[in-house]
C-alpha cells in the first residue's frame, strides 16, 4: 500500500476549482516532487495531505490514516518543513529543536539534528540573528527532528546559497536512504532532478504529468533542440527544412526528432553560403525545465519566461 | 552536514504527558517575554509607571464621612492600577502575542505538531498568571513602600485578593484569546488591542474616582470584568466607607466573583468557536 494515496480529490473554494480531481499514489521510501507554477493547486494538495485542509471530495490516505481529523499520533509519523513561516524568534537554535523534540514520542537526537543540517556552529545563536537561508535549515530541522516516516518539503532550499542547496539536498538524500518517504513541492526543476524518483506536474488543478523526470514529456524518446547564432550571410537566408523553428534575442532554436540529419542540413546549408562554421552550435535533449516550461505555455496559451 | 545514523540513538519514550507539554511551553512563552525588551516594558512596565506618575499629581486625600480616616489618593489608583495592570499582562498581551502567532505561521507550524492545542493555551495562560503576579507584586510593593498601603490581614479578605487575582487573570486571559477573531491584520494588532483596554481603563474608575464616571458610562463598564476587578481590589485594601461613597452601599464582592466567572467561561465559548489556527494564507 502506498504511503500517500489521492483518489479524485477535489477542492473547490466557492466557483473556483483549485483541484479537479487528482489521483496520485506515493510508494513508501519514494522521494515525489510536485511541480507546478503559483496558483496551480499545489499547495492546497500538499495542505490536504497534511491535513491543514479538508477536501470537497475524493479520498485520501497518508500512512494509512485519513488527515482529515487525524490525530496525535499521526502527527507524530510525519514531518512538515512549510515555507515561510515564522519560528520563536527569541529562542536559540538549540532551545527551538529540543522544545521540538519534546512534542514527539520517539524523537531524533537534538545535537545531531543540528548538526545534520549544518547550523552546529548556530546552536547558542538566536533564531532572530539567523540568515534566511540559516532559518530556512531550522524549518528543515523542525521538520525532521520527530524522526518521520513521511516528510513533506514545502520549496525546501528557497533563498539556499548553492553550497546549502547541495548540502540540503545531500540530508534528502540520508533520508531517503533510510526509507524514509519524502514529498518535496519545488520551483527548482534541478533539484527535482536531483532529488525525486518521479515527478508530477500539477497545472490548473489536474496532474498533467507523471514520471520520472527524465520520462516526463517524453524525454527519452523525444525531441532534440539545436540552437545557433545566425549572423552576417545566415542571417539574411532562409533556413532549410529542418524541423519546429523559433528565434528569440538573436538565437535560432530548433526543435527535431532527426537530430544528426538536421546538424548536417544546417551544416550544408552554412558551406553553401561560404560559412563553415554554425556560431555558438549547440545540441542537447530538453531538460526538465523545457519541457516543464512549454506544458505551462500550452495551459497558458502564451509563452513564458520564469518559471515563479 | 553528515550522513544520518541507521537509527536514532534516543529510544522512544512513549508519548509525552500532556502536563510536561503544557510545562514546556511555559518557559518558552517566559523566555520569549523576557526576551523581546520591548514587550516586557509595554504590557509589564507601563501600568507601574503610571502609578508612579499619577501618585505625584494626584498626591490629595479622598475625604470620607466625618469621623473616619481619609484616603490618600494613590491608595486607591494603584489597587486600581494593580486590575488594570492584570488585564494588561492577560488580555493585552496574549491577544497581540496571539494573533502574531496566527498571522505569522507559528501556530500553523505548531498545528503540524503532534502538540496538543490545550497545551499552546495553558502555555499562554501560564505566562499572563506568571507576569501578572510579577505585576501585581511590583505595583503592590510600591504601594507600600510609598503610599502607606497594607496586605489586609482578614484571612476572608486575602482570600477575595487571591480570587480576584486568579478570575481576573482567567477572564482577561480568555478574553483576550476570544478577542484575536477581530484582529485581522497582525500589523494592526496594537491598534485594535490597545482602545477597549484604555476605554474601560477610564470608565471602569482607573484613573479617576469611580463614582465621578457618568451614570451611562458606569452601566458600560459594569458589563465588563475589569470594573469588577477594581472594585474587588478597592475592597482588599481600602476601608468599606469608600464602597457606600463609590459603589453604592455595598462592596457587591459576589458579584465581582459572578461576573467574572461568567467572563472566564463566555469568552472560552466564543474562543471554542471562532479560534484560527491559521491565518498566515
Amino acid at each position: 500500500m502506498g504511503a500517500i494515496v489521492v483518489k479524485s480529490v477535489r477542492k473547490r473554494y466557492g466557483e473556483l476549482e483549485a483541484l479537479a480531481g487528482i489521483d496520485l499514489e506515493i510508494a513508501p521510501g519514494e522521494v515525489f516532487a510536485l511541480l507546478g507554477p503559483n496558483g496551480a493547486g499545489k499547495t492546497t494538495l500538499v495542505e490536504i495531505l497534511e491535513g491543514y485542509r479538508d477536501r470537497s471530495g475524493g479520498e485520501v490516505s497518508v500512512l494509512g490514516v485519513d488527515p482529515r481529523g487525524a490525530g496525535a499520533d499521526w502527527r507524530a509519523r510525519i514531518g512538515i518543513v512549510l515555507q515561510g513561516t515564522a519560528i520563536f524568534e527569541a529562542l536559540t537554535v538549540g532551545e527551538l529543536v529540543d522544545h521540538f523534540a519534546g512534542f514527539y514520542p520517539a524523537p531524533r537526537p537534538v545535537g545531531e539534528v543540528i548538526e545534520l543540517v549544518g547550523l552546529a556552529e548556530k546552536r547558542e545563536e538566536r533564531c532572530s540573528r539567523l540568515s534566511g537561508g540559516q532559518k530556512r535549515r531550522v524549518d528543515l530541522a523542525l521538520g525532521i527532528i520527530g524522526d518521520p516516516e513521511l516528510i513533506f518539503l514545502d520549496e525546501p532550499t528557497t533563498g539556499f546559497d548553492p553550497a546549502a542547496r547541495r548540502q540540503a539536498w545531500d540530508v534528502v538524500r540520508g533520508f531517503t536512504a533510510l526509507g524514509k518517504t519524502v514529498l518535496l513541492t519545488t520551483h527548482y526543476l534541478d533539484e527535482a532532478e536531483q532529488l525525486a524518483h518521479r515527478v508530477g506536474v500539477i497545472i490548473g488543478g489536474r496532474l498533467a504529468a507523471l514520471g520520472t523526470p527524465a520520462e516526463i514529456g517524453g524525454r527519452t524518446s523525444g525531441e532534440a533542440i539545436i540552437s545557433f547564432r545566425p549572423e552576417g550571410a545566415l542571417a539574411e537566408s532562409p533556413l532549410p527544412e529542418v524541423g519546429a523553428v523559433s528565434e528569440k534575442a538573436g538565437v535560432v532554436t530548433i526543435r527535431t526528432s532527426a537530430p544528426t540529419a538536421a546538424v548536417s542540413a544546417l551544416a550544408a546549408w552554412a558551406r553553401s553560403l561560404g560559412v563553415g562554421e554554425l556560431p555558438n552550435l549547440a545540441v542537447r535533449r530538453p531538460s526538465l525545465e523545457d519541457v516543464y516550461l512549454e506544458m505551462i505555455a500550452a495551459e497558458d496559451g502564451a509563452p513564458r519566461e520564469e518559471v515563479e | 552536514m553528515t550522513s544520518i545514523p541507521q537509527t536514532a540513538t534516543v529510544t522512544g519514550r512513549g508519548r509525552p504527558g500532556l502536563l510536561g507539554l503544557c510545562w514546556s511551553r511555559t518557559v518558552v512563552e517566559l523566555r520569549q517575554f523576557f526576551r523581546l525588551p520591548d514587550a516586557v516594558f509595554f504590557s509589564f512596565l507601563l501600568p507601574v509607571l503610571f502609578v508612579v506618575i499619577f501618585s505625584s499629581v494626584f498626591n490629595e486625600d479622598i475625604e470620607g464621612p466625618p469621623g473616619v480616616e481619609p484616603v490618600p489618593f494613590p491608595q486607591y489608583f494603584a489597587a486600581g492600577m494593580i486590575a488594570a495592570g492584570i488585564m494588561s499582562t492577560s488580555f493585552t498581551a496574549l491577544a497581540t502575542s496571539i494573533a502574531n502567532e496566527q498571522h505569522n505561521g507559528t501556530l500553523k507550524r505548531l498545528g503540524g505538531t503532534p502538540l496538543p492545542k490545550t497545551a499552546y493555551f495553558a502555555g499562554k495562560v501560564m505566562l499572563a498568571l506568571i507576569t501578572s503576579a510579577l505585576q501585581t507584586t511590583i505595583i503592590l510593593s510600591i504601594g507600600i513602600a510609598f503610599y502607606d498601603m497594607s496586605l489586609p490581614t482578614d484571612p476572608e479578605l486575602l482570600g477575595l485578593f487571591a480570587a480576584v487575582f486568579v478570575l481576573g487573570v482567567a477572564s482577561c486571559s480568555m478574553m483576550g484569546i476570544a478577542y484575536t477573531w477581530v484582529i485581522r491584520n497582525a500589523n494592526a494588532a496594537a491598534a485594535v488591542v490597545q482602545p477597549p483596554y484604555l476605554v474601560l481603563q477610564f470608565i471602569s474608575g482607573v484613573f479617576f474616582v469611580y463614582s465621578d464616571v457618568p451614570r451611562f458610562l458606569q452601566i458600560v463598564a459594569s458589563l465588563f470584568p475589569l470594573k469588577w476587578m477594581v472594585q474587588g481590589l478597592r475592597q482588599v485594601f481600602l476601608p468599606d466607607w469608600v464602597a457606600v461613597d463609590d459603589y453604592g452601599g455595598s462592596w457587591q464582592t459576589e458579584w465581582v466573583i459572578v461576573v467574572l466567572v461568567l467572563w472566564t467561561v463566555g469568552s472560552l465559548l466564543v474562543a471554542r468557536r471562532t479560534f484560527k489556527w491559521d491565518r498566515s494564507g
